[in-house]
This record gives C-alpha cells, sequence and structure tokens, in this order.
C-alpha cells in the first residue's frame, strides 16, 4: 500500500537540519526513516514520521514549506541481487523510480525499502502480481 | 586635442548667451509641436515667453522616465516621421522602452558630441577603434561609430561579446583605441590573461568606458591591466546617448558638452535647483535636439558640477563621475533594472510571491543578480529535478524581459527580511 512521507524544504545553511529535529521532538513525534536530497544552496528532507498529518501541521506553523508524498514501501530480499531483482521489474514495466531509501528496520530476512515512482497504482499492481511484499504503514507506529 | 575649440573654449558669458538663445528657441519648440510638453507647462501656467534669462528655466516643469513612457511610441515627437532618419530605444526594461528620434541634424550633432569626446582622449583619424558596445536599438554602439567616422578614424565595429573574436582583433589589428564598458574591459583583460596574451604588446592607448558606474579603484585595475589610459564617458538614451559628457587626458572630471546639454544639480527630494558644487540629482536640458527634445530630464544620477578651466584647455562645466543614484535603479552589465519590473515579472509566474530580494555581486568581472525567492508550497515538490527547472523557468522568464541572465534561488520562507511596509529589496555587494 501507500505510504505518506513528509518532504519539507530546507536551506543548506547552518543549524537548519537540527532546527527540523527539534521541532519534532518536542512535539513527540517520531522520525522512522528519513533520507535527504541535498544540492548547493537546499535540501529535501524526506521522512516517513509516526504521524505525518502532526508533523505537516506543526513544521507548518514553524514557516518550513512541507509537502505530503506518496511513496511505495517494498520487501526486498537482503542478500546480493535483492534489490536488482525488483529494481528490474519495475524497469520492465516501464516504472520509473525517481528516488528510494533504506527503512531502518528489517522483516525477517528482507529488509524494506522506500520508493518514490513516477506511476504508483501500477508500480503496486506489478509488486502485487510479482509476488512482492508491500509494507503497510503500520511500520510508522512507535515500537 | 580639442576638437571644435570654438564651442569647447567658448568664454563663460559667450556660451551662457548662447545657452539663453537655444533654450528660448527650444521651449517655443516644444510648446507648439509637443502637446506632452505644452500640457505640462500649461498645468503650470508657464509660457514660452516667461523663458527670459537661463535662470528661467526653474520655471520649468521636469520631466522624468515615465512621462516619457507613458506617452510610447510617438509622444515626444516634435517633428513629423518623416524627418527622423533613426530611432533608438532604451533598455526597454521598465515596461515600455522610452522612445528617441533622431533627425538628420540630431545625427549629426551626435558625431560632434562623440567626435568631442574621443578627441578628448586624443583619439585622431589615424587611430584604429575596436567599438565593443553593442549595436542595435542600445544607442552605446551607434554613438562610438559616428563619433569614430567623424574623426576619420577606423571603426571596428565588432558590437558586444564573442570574447575570443574580439581578443583576435585586438592582436591581429592592435588597435590605439578600445570603448566597451569598464566591466567588459576586465573581462576581456582576465580572458586575455587565460590565452596568454600580453597587452603591452597590443598597445592600446585609450579607452573609453561608460554605461554603467565605476570607480577611481576600477580605472586603476583597468589601467594596470590593459596599459592604457581609461577615460569615463556619460551619457543616456532619453539626452542622446553616450556623447553627453566625458573626460579629458586630465582625468579630473566629465567635460559636458553644454551648449548642447544644458546641466543642472537638484534635490531629489524638493527638486530646488542647488548652486554649483553641491551634490544632488543631475538634470539635463537637450538645448539644441530636434526629433524628441528633452525639458529638465531627471536623470537619477547623483553628481555635482564645477566650471573650472581645465588643464587640458577647455571651459564647459565638468561633472564628477558618477556617485550614485536617487532611485533603486541597478545596473547590470550596462542594462538598467529596476527592482519593480523583476517584482512584475515574478508575479505573473504561477505560484510565485511577492517575496524576494535582490543580490548583486561582481564575480571575477562580472557583475551576477541573483534573484532569492521564497519558496511557497505551490513551488515546492519532494524532488530536486523539479525545484531545479522551478528556478530554471523563472531564470528564463527574467532574462526574456530584462535581456540578462540571473541566477535564481529558492530560500526558505520568512527567511528574506521584512521591515514595515518596505522590504529590503536590493543587496550590493560590488565594490565600484
Amino acid at each position: 500500500m501507500k505510504l505518506k512521507q513528509l518532504s519539507v524544504f530546507v536551506e543548506n545553511k547552518k543549524g537548519r537540519l537540527c532546527d527540523v529535529a527539534g521541532i519534532l521532538s518536542e512535539n513527540d513525534i517520531n522520525i522512522r526513516s528519513l533520507s535527504l536530497a541535498d544540492t548547493e544552496k537546499y535540501g529535501i528532507l524526506r521522512m516517513l514520521v509516526n504521524d505525518t498529518d502532526k508533523a505537516y501541521r506543526i513544521l507548518k506553523e514553524r514557516n518550513y514549506v512541507c509537502q505530503e508524498t506518496d511513496v511505495l514501501a517494498l520487501e526486498v530480499a537482503d542478500r546480493p541481487g535483492g534489490l536488482y531483482e525488483v529494481l528490474k521489474m519495475l524497469d520492465e514495466n516501464g516504472i520509473n523510480v525517481e528516488y528510494m531509501y533504506a527503512f531502518v528496520e528489517k522483516r525477517k530476512e528482507n529488509a524494506i525499502m522506500i520508493f518514490k515512482v513516477d506511476i504508483l497504482e501500477k508500480a503496486l499492481e506489478i509488486a502485487k502480481s510479482n509476488k512482492i511484499t508491500l509494507v503497510s504503514d503500520k511500520i510508522l507506529e512507535n515500537i | 586635442m580639442i576638437w571644435n575649440p570654438q564651442a569647447e573654449k567658448m568664454n563663460r558669458d559667450e556660451m551662457a548667451a548662447l545657452q539663453l538663445s537655444h533654450l528660448k528657441n527650444l521651449i517655443k519648440r516644444v510648446y507648439d509641436n509637443v502637446k506632452f510638453y505644452r500640457d505640462k507647462m500649461d498645468k503650470d501656467g508657464v509660457k514660452p515667453d516667461d523663458i527670459q534669462k537661463l535662470s528661467d528655466i526653474s520655471k520649468l516643469p521636469f520631466t522624468t522616465k515615465s512621462d516619457m513612457r507613458d506617452v510610447y511610441p510617438y509622444g515626444l515627437f516634435a517633428v513629423p516621421i518623416k524627418d527622423i532618419v533613426e530611432l533608438h530605444m532604451s533598455s526597454g526594461t521598465t515596461g515600455k522602452p522610452v522612445v528617441v528620434g533622431y533627425t538628420r541634424n540630431d545625427l549629426d550633432l551626435w558625431s560632434e558630441v562623440m567626435a568631442r569626446a574621443l578627441s578628448m582622449g586624443g583619439v585622431t583619424k589615424d587611430d584604429l577603434v575596436q567599438n565593443a558596445y553593442g549595436y542595435g536599438l542600445f544607442t552605446g554602439g551607434m554613438g562610438v561609430h559616428y563619433g569614430t567616422n567623424k574623426i576619420g578614424a577606423t571603426i571596428i565595429p565588432i558590437s558586444g561579446g564573442n570574447t575570443k573574436k574580439q581578443l583576435q582583433v585586438l592582436t591581429d589589428f592592435k588597435p590605439q583605441v578600445i570603448a566597451c564598458t569598464p566591466s567588459y574591459s576586465l573581462y576581456l583583460a582576465e580572458s586575455a590573461r587565460e590565452e596568454g596574451i600580453d597587452f603591452d604588446k597590443i598597445g592600446i592607448r585609450v579607452g573609453i568606458f561608460g554605461a554603467e558606474p565605476w570607480s577611481e579603484g576600477m580605472r586603476r585595475e583597468i589601467e594596470e591591466k590593459l596599459k592604457l589610459k581609461a577615460l569615463d564617458i556619460y551619457g543616456l538614451t532619453e539626452i542622446i546617448g553616450p556623447g553627453v559628457a566625458c573626460e579629458c587626458e586630465e582625468q579630473n572630471m566629465l567635460h559636458i558638452s553644454e551648449d548642447h546639454f544644458y546641466p543642472e544639480i537638484i534635490n531629489p527630494e524638493t527638486g530646488e535647483v542647488l548652486p554649483e558644487g553641491e551634490k544632488g540629482e543631475l538634470v539635463i536640458t537637450t538645448l539644441t535636439k530636434e526629433g524628441t527634445p528633452v525639458i529638465r530630464y531627471r536623470t537619477r544620477d547623483i553628481t555635482y558640477l564645477k566650471r573650472e578651466k581645465c588643464a587640458c584647455g577647455r571651459t564647459t562645466i565638468k561633472m564628477h563621475r558618477l556617485m550614485g543614484r536617487s532611485d533603486d535603479m541597478l545596473i547590470i552589465r550596462g542594462v538598467n533594472v529596476f527592482p519593480s519590473q523583476i517584482e512584475e515579472i515574478l508575479l505573473r509566474i504561477e505560484g510565485v510571491e511577492p517575496h524576494y530580494q535582490l543580490i548583486v555581486d561582481r564575480q571575477g568581472q562580472l557583475d551576477i543578480l541573483e534573484v532569492q525567492v521564497e519558496m511557497n508550497e505551490k513551488l515546492f515538490s519532494d524532488e530536486i529535478k523539479n525545484l531545479a527547472n522551478t528556478e530554471k523557468m523563472i531564470e528564463k522568464e527574467l532574462y526574456g524581459m530584462l535581456n540578462i541572465h540571473t541566477k535564481v534561488n529558492l530560500v526558505e520562507p520568512k527567511s528574506i527580511p521584512r521591515s514595515e511596509g518596505k522590504a529590503k529589496r536590493i543587496i550590493d555587494k560590488r565594490l565600484i
């Protein structure tokens, strides 16, 4: 299924990431996974948190520009070739991965990877028909 | 060499008498032929007959750049279009451009004052002049061209840009004179150094630099790097183009061709005329121009005037090199840019809010204009490539209107300082 990712615009300046983390911490938001895409001037902080709507609201109150983005979480076999198989499947079906990152926790022998793809619904179908386990938003809840 | 000793060495009384007779004639002409001026004068209750002595000029209303744009395209013309032989326009970036029309006599006048300017730099008919000012609607290229023709020197009309070609022509033809913007001259110097070209071997004698403000420090740098004498030339499209004033080889203020361009200095706040020597805004009246004569044009340039006999022998009144602006206009690589225009362009772009800041800097030898735009939810995306495309799209829009390359950077919301009412829009880091 689809997961809601929170994307935040942060300038590439000292203290900005720390500020975001601080705001989340004050409000008891747990960051479950994150990746940072950066350029010389700014970055996009992409996070999966335990309460996306709340995090969105409080960051917005503090003048951050945020966006909720649909992403896909898939189980990927944690062995050589595991990621390749999934990417190949997406590629063969004409799905373009915009970016991806790993979820911190493992599930048995599988790693969990987060994908942002161009055609999400199609990717979901392909994953199902290829017997790839889709990870639900339960993983975002606090342990 | 003094091109026109009769005019340039005229004694004070003769000059004043000449100016007054031109002025009276001018006011009659514009009152009869230009509705724009007639309406303005009627509104202020001034008639041509009220101009009896030179100081009566202060009774006349000022003309501003926006006045001139309001009557685009033909509202300032004092002669029928059949008598106009050439048109030029200001960079046209502040909405509508200012249009100036030249009669045959106006082109002769322009050639004359440019010949005087070039002669101040010692240019003679034996010289080659590499003219790297842009040719086109911009007046820089054609002004230098006409002056060079008048003197009979050899013009190389290479126009602006194309640095490789500029260097090749410099190396192969060894011109004695170069004309371009001061910042471009330093860019040329830089490029020449990279190509291993030695300016000592080219032997340019003099450079005529203008179209943007520069400083004594920059002059020293240019003279050292290009091994020439650097002179400051002043002019503006609204008046005639380059040639309103120029430095002589004494490099001690710019001689104004005051028999054609009558200068005043005013307090930019009150409009009051200030005595000689006091710093204020330069106001110019074109005493003899026929096509698009201008009465008391507010240049927004800050300077002061001084009447003293120059060591060069000229007696014409002198102005100090530009000391600033009385408005927020920026000159970026010779192009006039107003923050309000940038705002207008930004606000036409879907999703952009009026929170922006302009940062001007000089990197190497070129002016860089950075436009910071605050991020908002409409512009935001979770993908870097989309944000980069947004920046590029804004840069393209700005280029389309301003004709200068900018660097757009998206910044966090509320990161641009707000103050009561007026935000600080411009940070000029150039040390000029």
